[in-house]
């Protein structure tokens, strides 16, 4: 699962992490739907200094769904943004990392999340803000749920921002087939309907992930969808 | 007020470059010159009000000066979680400047009324809110607004007053004596009230700014026992908690009188509904008079 050209040490450092977390040992890291995506972006795609996380210049990556967070807290102390002793406790009266992300408690942590349909409007805010301001370099990545899209608020973001060729942003669907009510043709013709440009690639693979996140064209925006194992098969 | 709105926003816009303009095509065509003046920070977003608090939200946290605006039930009824998690939660600040108000949109009928909104901005976490009852307070509350990176509710309305008052806090407008009832008046109340006073020993306060609420300005105005009349634009009692704090050491008795709760089902003028809510003069006068009897 893991490719030659990720970093494996790195990559493998996750699992201890994650049990820090969850407490279980044996969890392979692949349960988590979110962790090869997320780690993908932080090792190969994001522009982003845990010495400096407010860099105006930085990329912005946004959770939307903001549920299990585990993989996402992970690779944030696998990467230098918060000390590994905070993943001991998740959720605890004193731990700064809850089931669902603050940005206000976790330095590196974009947007406070949890309620679904908000992080995608926030991107969109995000994107606009930084073209007003001439900051061509960014790029900002929101990640959605499939069922997630079922809030109607994402479709309002969908639609402006394939209106308005919003190219600094890229939406990244973790696909678990969670929906209850699936289209019949997945998520991404939903989004090239609006104006998106599209790929679908397997979660896991990490070659495939990185070629999708750099796969943006000028004039539009993007979407990466990440085919996840069905919830519940793991 | 909505023109003078729309004259300083532009100004901001063009003066300012943190400033940026969210519109939901409500004023789109009103904002034409401040799309030209700042193109790449006036954004029409279609009728899409989730996604306008959404995207005020992202734009403060790039370092933007948000301005949002619409009708009040479509900016704060409407999208009451994405104000209290795409700003509140992300201690992200805007502007967020209304029309319509409780009543103003009578002939439009209930869709298009809010006053229950200031109520809903009281269950959320620092929010100024300005209620100007004359143009030349909209400009000043405007521009301070802009200047900041707060959470401001600019609830402008077609009811003014006949004169601008441009201090802070409670400001004195009529003195009684002593131990006279105290009426607040807040935003455009104040027109109605100092024509329903004539004769009645009151002392009248007014406010263009009822949150934060001047706690310190009633207390410097009311006897002991004190009696405080709150007469507001939006639903009736939103600021009795507040006057109960600020005299929790004062025996005090407290009329509140504001918008009702009721659909009432029924179009017509502002006007009307000022006189079916006992806020017109007359009304006015009538609740006054139980004070004393």
């Amino acid at each position: 699962m893991t490719t030659a050209t990720s970093n494996p040490a790195g990559y493998e450092q996750l699992r201890p992490l994650l049990a820090r977390l969850t407490g279980d040992e044996k969890h392979e890291p692949s349960a988590y739907d979110t962790l090869d995506p997320i780690w993908v972006l932080y090792d190969r795609i994001l522009r982003v200094d845990p010495g400096q996380p407010d860099h105006p210049d930085r990329d912005r990556f946004l959770v939307s769904k903001g549920h299990g967070p585990q993989a996402y807290y992970a690779v944030l102390a696998a990467k230098g943004f918060i000390p590994e002793d905070w993943l001991d406790g998740l959720g605890e009266a004193d731990s700064r990392l809850g089931h669902h992300p603050d940005r206000m408690l976790v330095p590196g942590v974009e947007i406070g999340s949890g309620s679904l349909g908000h992080g995608l409007g926030l991107g969109v805010g995000m994107a606009l803000g930084l073209r007003a301001q001439g900051r061509a370099q960014p790029r900002v990545y929101v990640l959605v749920g499939d069922a997630e899209l079922d809030e109607g608020s994402n479709h309002e973001a969908i639609h402006y921002a394939g209106a308005v060729g919003l190219d600094a942003l890229t939406v990244l669907v973790i696909d678990n087939r969670s929906v209850a009510h699936p289209l019949p043709g997945g998520v991404a013709p939903l989004f090239a309907a609006a104006g998106w440009s599209t790929t679908t690639v397997p979660g896991d693979d990490h070659a495939a992930l990185a070629a999708a996140f750099t796969g943006h064209r000028p004039g539009q925006p993007h979407l990466v969808v990440a085919r996840a194992r069905a919830k519940g098969s793991h | 007020m909505r023109t003078q709105f729309i004259r300083t926003t532009t100004e901001l816009l063009t003066d300012d470059p943190r400033v940026a303009l969210v519109l939901g095509e409500i004023s789109v065509a009103s904002f034409a010159a401040a799309a030209q003046a700042a193109p790449g920070r006036v954004f029409n977003l279609g009728i899409r009000e989730q996604l306008m608090i959404g995207t005020a939200g992202g734009l403060a946290l790039t370092g933007l000066r948000p301005i949002v605006h619409s009708y009040a039930p479509f900016i704060v009824d409407r999208v009451y979680e994405q104000l209290k998690l795409d700003l509140d939660h992300q201690s992200a600040g805007a502007v967020v400047a209304s029309i319509g108000a409780s009543y103003d949109a009578a002939e439009e009928g209930r869709t298009h009324q809010s006053p229950g909104d200031v109520a809903l901005l009281d269950t959320l976490t620092d929010w100024t809110v300005h209620t100007p009852g004359h143009p030349a307070e909209v400009e000043q509350l405007l521009r301070a607004a802009a200047g900041r990176a707060d959470r401001t509710y600019l609830r402008l309305s077609s009811q003014r007053n006949d004169l601008p008052y441009l201090g802070a806090g409670l400001q004195q407008i009529h003195r009684g004596s002593a131990a006279a009832p105290v009426i607040v008046a807040v935003g455009p109340m104040l027109h109605p009230v100092l024509h329903a006073i004539t004769g009645l020993d009151v002392t009248v306060a007014y406010t263009h700014t009822p949150r934060p609420f001047d706690a310190a300005g009633l207390r410097a105005l009311v006897g002991d026992p004190a009696t405080v009349v709150l007469v507001e634009p939006y639903l009736a009692g939103t600021s009795t908690r507040l006057v109960s704090e600020a005299l929790a050491e004062v025996p005090h008795r407290l009329l509140a009188l504001g918008v009702g709760d009721r659909d009432l089902r029924r179009y017509g003028e502002p006007a009307d509904h000022a006189r079916w809510h006992g806020l017109d003069p007359a009304g006015l006068r009538r609740s006054l008079l139980t004070l004393a009897s």
